[in-house]
């Protein structure tokens, strides 16, 4: 044991003998290797980068909501044209619920709708707008930057107030100095009474929050549409996640009777949570995972595919070399495990370059708000990868070479 | 003592669908501390003979017995360990590992023999200075001469300490003022008790030697004691 150790060490220091005598080979074979670690490395990082994001994207709706809908998140609980016959939930709903809900910590109404907001000679297109009550910040984790939600006073009133997401503020107001400036909707003008602190949740597309402007529910339907229009959203806040399963059931119960549905009718309504969502995520990241390995393997493979062409390479032009060291005594093995350590040491550094390369594309990328940092187990993939291709791109080359005849490999010009 | 005993082998190829009788039935047996010339024109089995004293290769047929171990049936691996402990190569074109330098390569012999790092260094500047290249360890084989080189061979041969030194055309490479330096330094290596054997067909070369064994169409053809006129040689040399 000990000399096969001996044995490991001596083929380590000639082969890095030999990679250095073969400098501008070395750098060239391990080129596949740089592209094909950094390529692994910079995808398993940008997923679980896109994981965190959607993750925290969601978290950001508030992980204690429930969502009580005509339209189910998920299309594969219930066929789509059952939803779309669904009678649309109603504000007449809405204060029926909210009137007998006794465990929620905060119910709001919400209904969408897109618009131009323009403030002077600034224009923020087709802006997605929510409209909802005072209380709607309550079932959210949103903050304020500046200003105010806007006041039960102003939601019962359906006044001209608006709250701004960040970005569309940011937007409007390039010096940040929104509050109490009227933007003008569709002809219409509304104050600005507050500004909601940046989230930074841009995988949630249109339900980011930054670009977003909220109006009492009433307001909305005062200039942009009627009641009936379209159906609205009840979001449910419960006091705790241990309590959201509590809150649902009541809440299927009151919706029933609100609904006034018979014993054996189905339910009208869905009530969609996160956890769903959540699960519908790991789904799709899972996919994107297996795709990305896939793909970025093959460019590996590509580089394993390279360092075995040249192992044989450097194993054919060095054949006196190897007929030598048998002369003098070198066993099968050694040369075997010298051959072997060569491809292993260079696809070792070629994936440090790698890993080097990746960490620097993750920072470029986290400079673009993509929450990407290499983690530890990202390094430890890419030493694993390069020490296992090397070997195995090492071994049928080196096997080759520990098999040669002494007497012809002497022979060998 | 017998240090080699050969009886009775064969090698035979095959090139396609011919065989190649390379050896047919050589016998020899070489004692300790003798110094043997192998001596042939080309295709009289002289290489395969040595390849297969020297554990490069095996006999078709026939006992070969190193030093009391009987090497024809060895397995590659056995081969090398006895290549490795108890034979000294020295090769017509020195065969030294080009990109690393004269220590390196007298030290390699002793790497495979699984040496401490402190002992290898120690053996191969000892045998790099007994072949009078002290200040030259650290040059690179394309940095030394072609004489300079061949030392350096021997020095690798000798540092294990080997019960036989192989030399196949050691001068064959070499002028004549280098290849007798050479040869003279054969001559010391054999008075301080080495075993050589020294496969040549320069006839003045084999007459370093005390016994010629002559081959001829894979069999010996004779096997002669010479007159030591080399020792008288290189007496008269270092009176000069």
């Amino acid at each position: 044991m000990k000399n096969y150790l001996f044995e490991l060490k001596e083929g380590l220091l000639i082969s890095l003998l030999a990679i250095r005598a073969n400098k501008i080979r070395s750098v060239l074979t391990t080129l596949g290797i740089i592209i094909g670690v950094w390529a692994v490395v910079t995808m398993s990082t940008a997923i679980k980068g896109i994981d965190i994001a959607f993750q925290t994207g969601v978290s950001s709706l508030g992980s204690d909501n429930l969502y009580i809908d005509k339209w189910s998140w998920f299309s594969n609980d219930v066929p789509w044209w059952e939803l779309r016959n669904r009678k649309n939930i109603t504000m007449d709903d809405f204060e029926k619920y909210k009137n007998q809900a006794k465990l929620p910590l905060a119910v709001a109404p919400s209904t969408n709708t897109r618009r131009t907001l323009k403030y002077e000679d600034k224009v923020v297109e087709f802006m997605n707008i929510t409209a909802t009550t005072n209380d709607y910040i309550r079932t959210t984790n949103l903050d304020l930057a500046d200003g105010r939600f806007f006041n039960e006073l102003e939601s019962r009133g359906n006044r001209n107030v608006v709250v701004l997401g960040s970005e569309v503020a940011k937007k409007l107001f390039p010096l940040g100095n929104g509050i109490s400036k009227n933007v003008k909707i569709k002809g219409t003008k509304f104050k600005v009474v507050g500004v909601l602190e940046e989230k930074g949740s841009w995988v949630m597309g249109n339900w980011n929050p930054d670009n977003q402007a909220y109006l009492p529910i009433g307001a909305l339907f005062k200039y942009f549409g009627n009641e009936n229009y379209r159906s609205i959203t009840i979001n449910v806040r419960a006091p705790n996640s241990l309590m959201v399963a509590e809150v649902k059931e009541e809440a299927i119960g009151i919706m029933r009777k609100v609904r006034s549905l018979a014993y054996s009718d189905k339910n009208d309504f869905s009530i969609n949570e996160q956890s769903g969502l959540l699960g519908e995520i790991d789904k799709s990241v899972g996919v994107i995972q297996v795709a990305g390995i896939f793909i970025t393997g093959l460019a590996l493979f590509v580089g394993a595919i390279g360092i075995m062409n040249i192992m044989f390479v450097s194993v054919k032009e060095r054949t006196r070399e190897i007929g030598i060291r048998k002369a003098i005594g070198a066993k099968s093995r050694t040369i075997l495990a010298q051959f072997i350590s060569e491809a292993a040491i260079i696809c070792l550094l070629g994936g440090m370059i790698g890993l080097l390369l990746a960490v620097i594309s993750s920072m470029v990328m986290a400079k673009f708000d993509f929450p990407s940092t290499v983690q530890v187990d990202a390094v430890l993939l890419a030493v694993l990868i390069s020490i296992f291709t090397g070997i195995i791109s090492g071994f049928a080359p080196a096997y080759t070479a520990a098999k040669m005849d002494p007497v012809e490999a002497l022979r060998y010009e | 003592m017998n240090i080699i005993n050969i009886e009775n082998i064969a090698k035979i190829y095959e090139v396609g669908t011919e065989k190649v009788h390379a050896l047919r039935d050589v016998s020899v047996k070489i004692d300790k501390n003798e110094y043997v010339a192998i001596m042939g024109p080309s295709g009289s089995g002289k290489s395969t003979l040595m390849n297969i004293v020297g554990c490069l290769d095996t006999p078709t047929q026939g006992l070969y017995d190193f030093a009391g171990e009987n090497v024809s049936q060895m397995n590659d691996n056995e081969l090398a360990r006895i290549r490795n402990k108890q034979i000294g190569f020295v090769f017509q074109t020195f065969n030294l590992l080009p990109r690393s330098d004269a220590l390196h390569n007298v030290e390699l012999p002793l790497i495979y023999a699984g040496l401490s790092k402190a002992l290898r260094r120690e053996r191969a500047e000892e045998a790099l200075e007994n072949v009078g290249l002290q200040d030259r360890i650290h040059h690179k084989p394309n940095e030394l001469s072609g004489g300079q080189r061949q030392r350096v061979a021997i020095a690798r041969a000798l540092v294990t300490k080997p019960s036989i030194i192989l030399a196949d055309e050691p001068t064959g490479n070499l002028d004549s003022k280098t290849g007798e330096d050479i040869m003279t330094l054969f001559d010391n290596i054999h008075s301080q008790g080495n075993t050589i054997i020294l496969v040549t067909h320069e006839e003045y070369i084999a007459e370093h030697a005390e016994r010629i064994v002559r081959l001829k169409d894979g069999l010996i053809n004779q096997d002669e004691k010479v007159r030591k006129r080399i020792r008288k040689t290189s007496a008269q040399m270092e009176s000069n």
